[in-house]
């Protein structure tokens, strides 16, 4: 299968500190792909990149026959990546409903908007019963359902999910793990950035570890599962 | 009594002029989160121009005031794109800041050079007479009128673009979070660069109204108007568009009623120190708000 994220020797500085010391990695169409790592390893750096938040120094992003390190960011969302970034981030001051509106902010065909909205209501219920409500002062774990469907919205073929389980519950993560698992089956390409990895790598098909700005591991999700040292490092065990 | 009612209403004028201006000052610091200090000055350049144009057509001001808002639009988009926007990534906010005041002098020096420093007597726009009331005891001028409806035309047009309209809609999302509101597919730049415009285009329409109202100009016209809009941003509440307008008519009335009952000299001391005390109750201004972060 030919891949439908590419990433190659990809660079990035914060000044003069590296952040990315070329890594390469790729994604498949339908797969859930891990990418794991302590504090400060890179992973958000890696999606901002790919989302174009943030200039690649060296490298390529190839996806759809594109070369994502030469189109403004803007214009990744149409070509269908969308993010759920790291810590929500969405817009306080709007409601619920019009922070989902944003997200289909590049689509055009009004009829189409509302069907999506409709299966998002379907996906998210409590997003529904909320949609007037300022998204501020939803509870945490009502903050990242909304992040996600607001990145449902755009109708992607892959979404990056940058820790989503992040300071929430343990039955709200087992939620938020089961509704990446349902947006997969629904054909929706994911790459999963995570500190709880011993979850991330339960529902992955294949993860990366990244250290220092460096992939140090690639392989199928169960055999990392298994991996002395990362049971050591990544699974408390 | 009357004559009260006419200060009252003169100070309401005043205050839809800074209105206009805080308009502007809230909307760029809303969305581009920095201050434009060259803000008032565009006021400035706007009133040369009407004044120029209109003298060259024989007092047309329709044309002069079209030419102006015209040409404010693209000095306020040339400005961010040369001045501001390489900056926008700087380490120190402190840098653009800097820039626009910067700006603000070019701008001054400039006019100092064309038009020299001598104040031009400048004709109103508005050549309505006006209206009056209460058997001729009571008369409210035809610019005052005008200042007042527009300033209501623009606040009412503002609020229904931003709720209403896409192009609004990213606004907000910028103004939030640029870097969410690029995962949306929301093109920041551009979005700035239209704030930046209806600030400039707001500049040129007070200042037509402010000249009409107050005809002398000089290079100078600008800085403190522009200043005292700032303050009634500020004290509406930055970022906030009808704190802009709240704390413009505030400003306005406070600063004609003081002029006229306590003393002209202290007037802009009370202004300010009406500022320093809201501040004080209400950091964030009279309608600023901030929403508790979930984290
Ligand atoms: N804007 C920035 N300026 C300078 N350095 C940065 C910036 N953002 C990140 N870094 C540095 O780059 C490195 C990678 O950061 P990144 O946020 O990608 O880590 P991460 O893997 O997402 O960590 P975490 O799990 O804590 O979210 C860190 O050393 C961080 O300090
Ligand atoms: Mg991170």
């Amino acid at each position: 299968m030919s891949a439908l994220l590419e990433v190659k020797d990809l660079s990035v500085y914060y000044g003069v500190i590296q952040a990315l010391k070329g890594i390469s990695f790729h994604v498949d169409k339908g797969e859930v792909v891990a990418l794991i790592g302590a504090n400060g390893a890179g992973k958000t750096t890696t999606l901002h990149t790919l989302s174009g938040l943030i200039d690649a120094d060296k490298g390529d992003i190839l996806y759809k026959g594109e070369n994502l390190t030469k189109i403004p960011n803007h214009k990744i969302v149409s070509l269908g990546m969308a993010q759920v970034p790291e810590g929500r981030r969405v817009f306080a001051e709007m409601t619920v409903l019009q922070n989902l509106k944003m997200g289909a902010y590049t689509r055009k065909d009004k009829a189409e908007i509302n069907e999506t909205l409709e299966m998002i209501y379907k996906r998210f219920p409590r997003l529904e019963e909320r949609k007037t409500q300022l998204a501020g002062t939803l509870s945490g774990g009502e903050q990242q359902m909304l992040a996600m469907g607001r990145a449902l919205m755009s109708h992607p073929d892959i979404i990056l999910m940058d820790e989503p389980s992040m300071g929430l519950s343990p039955i709200f993560v087992n939620e938020i793990f089961k509704i990446i698992q349902d947006v997969n089956k629904d054909g929706v390409t994911v790459l999963l950035v995570e500190q709880n990895a011993k979850k991330a790598l339960s529902i992955a098909n294949r993860a990366y570890v990244l250290e220092t700005g460096s992939i140090v591991k690639e392989g199928p999700a169960s055999e990392l599962l298994n991996d002395e040292s990362i049971k050591k490092a990544y699974l408390g065990e | 009594m009357s004559s009260f009612l006419t200060y009252l209403i003169s100070g309401l004028s005043l205050g839809s002029i800074y209105a206009i201006i805080a308009l502007g000052y809230t909307m760029v610091y809303g969305i581009a989160k920095m201050l434009n200090f060259a803000h008032g000055d565009f006021i400035m350049v706007g009133c040369y121009i009407i004044f120029t144009v209109s003298g060259a057509l024989s007092g047309n001001s329709i044309v002069g005031i079209l030419v102006a808002i015209v040409l404010c639009t693209l000095l306020g988009i040339t400005t961010e794109f040369v001045a501001y926007r390489p900056l926008r990534g700087a380490a120190s906010p402190l840098a653009v800041l800097i820039t626009a005041i910067g700006v603000s002098y070019f701008l001054e020096n400039l006019a100092l050079l064309i038009f020299g420093a001598d104040i031009k007597s400048f004709t109103s726009v508005i050549k309505w007479e006006g209206l009056t009331f209460a058997g001729g005891d009571l008369r409210i001028q035809g610019v005052t009128i005008v200042t007042i409806a527009i300033s209501v035309i623009v606040l009412i047009v503002l609020q229904l673009f931003i709720k209403k309209t896409r192009q609004g809609q990213a606004m907000l999302a910028v103004a939030e979070d640029k870097g969410a509101a690029a995962l949306m597919g929301i093109n920041v730049n551009k979005t700035i660069m239209l704030t930046f415009a209806i600030g400039s285009a707001l500049a040129a329409i007070a200042g037509a109204l402010l000249c009409s109202a107050y005809p002398s100009l000089s290079p100078y016209t600008g800085a403190m108007p522009g200043i005292k809009a700032f303050v009634a941003a500020v004290l509406g509440g930055i970022g906030s568009i009808p704190g802009a307008m709240i704390g413009g008519l505030v400003l306005g009335i406070v600063e004609i009623l003081s002029k006229t009952y306590i003393s002209s000299q202290l007037s802009d001391a009370i202004v300010f120190g009406i500022l320093v005390v809201v501040l004080l109750v209400k950091p964030t201004g009279i309608l600023g708000k901030k929403i508790q972060e979930k984290v």
